[in-house]
């Protein structure tokens, strides 16, 4: 089990190595609720991971698992989340405070509701640094200044003295990563960190991403629901379904040319009618037949068996492995288990 | 012909300002026109703030326009009183973007879906729960699930029931505000072509409210751009992705990443 994955050619380190992380809820009706269910994948330092997920497929329970910030019901069942060579599942409090902030930035989904209603955002960024560094009041001052000038280069003076309700989504959102990256962390996890900006602004976050991502070399672990968005953002993407990587690879083979069922028909949902055909337009969109399965009840077989349009009689009984399509790109199918890589099924 | 609707030069001021007694004025909506043909799609794309949703608020009569004329069937709405709205109001009904806070979670999606046929005293009470499990098969709800309340429905289940409750009392006219955004790219699909079917079926009007601009151009016949209040390009779908003319669509369909089918290339304008 879990270990199948292949060699793979890398002589750094990896910054954030997790290996079979199992997470459950457990709920009030004694039924267990396996929210991710054997996840393995690393992360290089400075790169930039896309996770693509529908609602349930269990992405917001990896973004927290990272920062072991699972609710109360949550549990680890098993696996480990290797962070600069510390597992963080068996880290003390004490380090985990250290770490949340100062090694891992999280931008959160709701900039409105991650922000105090009547602290002037200036402060908020600069709690931040005060809680993880040692500076006296002006060294405090003139770094959130720096931080605040990063993520707003024409107005950070007047941004600073602000409250959340004076801002726009998208200048919230801005204030948001500039907590995430105020201690200049080497990991920021950002869950659907544009889900509730127009497209517009979503673009322009999108940009200053990259801006920081190559300014200050920062890893990212971008979770979203929207393929379009990591289009030119992520270098790998990895697709999720039902608590468990379906696909998990470069961004440009994994979105110009998806090797799992699942991948395949999310793309194929989306309306792609810049083709400006009249044909086209009212048509009808592909839609995967079906609903994603109650976690609850965890059945045998690959879990996209029941939707699936390519499924054999095996995918019924057995789950699938990963298996390599190439050196970086790894689909858990038994399409490829079976013929373009036998190499991977050998023990 | 004469369009379903007709908006005439509407303007919708909000006081703006630290008091309720400043002078200053927002201007939601400055000099709005447009119409809809009846049985077409209009898609109304604009960033957020443009006055998208305050236009949808004033065609579905549930805000005054500061000025303006609004017509529905040739009959302008603002001169109506409050018992002649209550004969226009069931003709236009509107589907919002949160299906989470537009449907009472104490319901059951009965209730949810019979509720139009209270509040407009159509039916007698076994008519209702029938015609109200007609609407759930139109939606594809399956009627065992008709005693469940919101909480027991997937996100794209009850944007499905918010659709049968506003097609509950057979309406010209339904006004999507981002009735899609808050879904799942596999779930937009699905309801998309619901909403294509029901249009087919029942020769439904739509005003898509949203700022996707691939949904508005798979869904729509005519694009209206708005920004700042006004409209700044209305036209067939068609010119307005080969030809768009104004800075705001240009900049709305730069944002828009998309893919192209025939080469199965990601661009970004």
């Amino acid at each position: 089990m879990g270990g199948n994955c292949p060699p793979k050619v890398q002589e750094m380190t990896p910054l954030l190595e997790v290996t079979n992380l199992h997470v459950s809820y457990s709920a009030r009706t004694a039924e267990v609720c396996h929210a991710l269910a054997g996840v393995n994948f690393d992360l290089a330092p400075g790169e930039i991971l896309g996770v693509l997920g529908e609602s349930g497929s269990g992405k917001s329970t990896l973004a927290a698992a990272l920062l072991r910030l699972l609710p109360s019901n949550g549990k680890f069942q098993k696996g480990s989340v290797f962070f600069e060579g510390e597992n963080l599942l068996e880290a003390s409090a004490h380090d985990l405070r250290k770490i949340r902030g100062g090694r891992i930035g999280l931008i959160s989904q709701e900039p409105s509701s991650s922000l105090h209603p009547t602290l002037q955002v200036g402060q908020q960024v600069s709690d931040v640094l005060a809680a993880h560094e040692t500076l006296d009041r002006r060294a405090l001052c003139e770094k959130t200044s720096q931080i605040l000038a990063s993520v707003f280069p024409a107005d950070a003076e007047r941004i600073s003295r602000s409250y959340p309700h004076e801002l726009s989504g998208g200048q919230r959102q801005r204030v948001l990563i500039a907590q995430a990256i105020a201690c200049s962390p080497p990991l920021v996890v950002a869950d659907e960190p544009t889900a509730s900006l127009d497209p517009t602004t979503q673009q322009e976050i999108l940009q200053l991403f990259r801006t920081l991502q190559q300014k200050l070399g920062l890893a990212m672990i971008l979770i979203t629901h929207n393929p379009a968005l990591l289009a030119g953002l992520a270098d790998r993407i990895l697709v999720l379904y039902a608590g468990r990587i379906a696909e998990i690879g470069p961004a440009a083979q994994v979105l110009y040319s998806p090797q799992h069922p699942y991948t395949a028909a999310l793309l194929r949902c989306l309306p792609s009618h810049f083709a400006e055909a009249q044909s086209a337009r009212k048509a009808k969109l592909h839609v995967i037949q079906g609903e994603p399965p109650d976690l609850s009840s965890r059945e045998n077989g690959c879990q996209f068996e029941p939707r699936c349009t390519e499924r054999m009689e095996v995918c019924k009984s057995v789950e699938p492995s990963a298996a390599a399509v190439n050196a970086l790109h790894e689909v858990s199918c038994f399409k490829f288990a079976a013929d373009s890589c036998p190499g991977t099924m050998e023990r | 012909m004469q369009p379903l609707l007709k908006v005439e030069n509407l303007l919708k001021h909000y006081a703006a300002g630290r008091s309720a007694r400043s002078k200053d004025k927002l201007a939601a909506l400055d000099g709005v026109s447009l119409s809809i043909p009846l049985g077409e799609t209009l898609a109304l794309v604009g960033e957020s703030g443009s006055g998208k949703s305050t236009l949808a608020l004033c065609i579905a009569c549930l805000e005054t326009p500061t000025s303006g004329s609004i017509s529905f069937e040739g009959i302008d709405v603002a001169t109506l009183d409050e018992n002649q709205l209550r004969l226009i109001r069931p003709q236009i009904q509107l589907v919002f973007q949160d299906p989470v806070s537009s449907l009472n979670p104490r319901w059951t999606a009965l209730e949810i879906v019979s509720e139009p046929f209270f509040v407009q005293r159509r039916f007698t009470n076994p008519d209702r729960a029938v015609k109200a499990l007609q609407l759930l098969d139109r939606v594809a709800i399956p009627r065992k699930m008709a005693g469940r309340r919101p909480d027991e429905f997937s996100g794209g289940q009850k944007q499905r029931l918010a659709i049968a409750r506003a097609l509950a009392l057979e309406p010209k006219l339904i006004i999507l505000d981002e009735a899609l955004s808050a879904l799942d790219c596999s779930v937009q699909a699905q309801i998309s072509n619901l909403l294509l079917e029901l249009q087919s079926s029942f020769g439904l009007t739509y005003l898509f409210i949203t700022h996707d601009f691939a949904m508005a151009a798979h869904l729509a016949d005519r694009i209206a751009v708005m920004d700042r209040g006004r409209i700044v390009e209305s036209c067939p779908t068609e010119n307005i992705l080969r030809s768009p003319n104004h800075e705001a669509t240009r900049a709305l369909l730069a944002a828009a990443p998309r893919f192209i089918e025939s080469t199965g290339e990601l661009v970004h304008a």
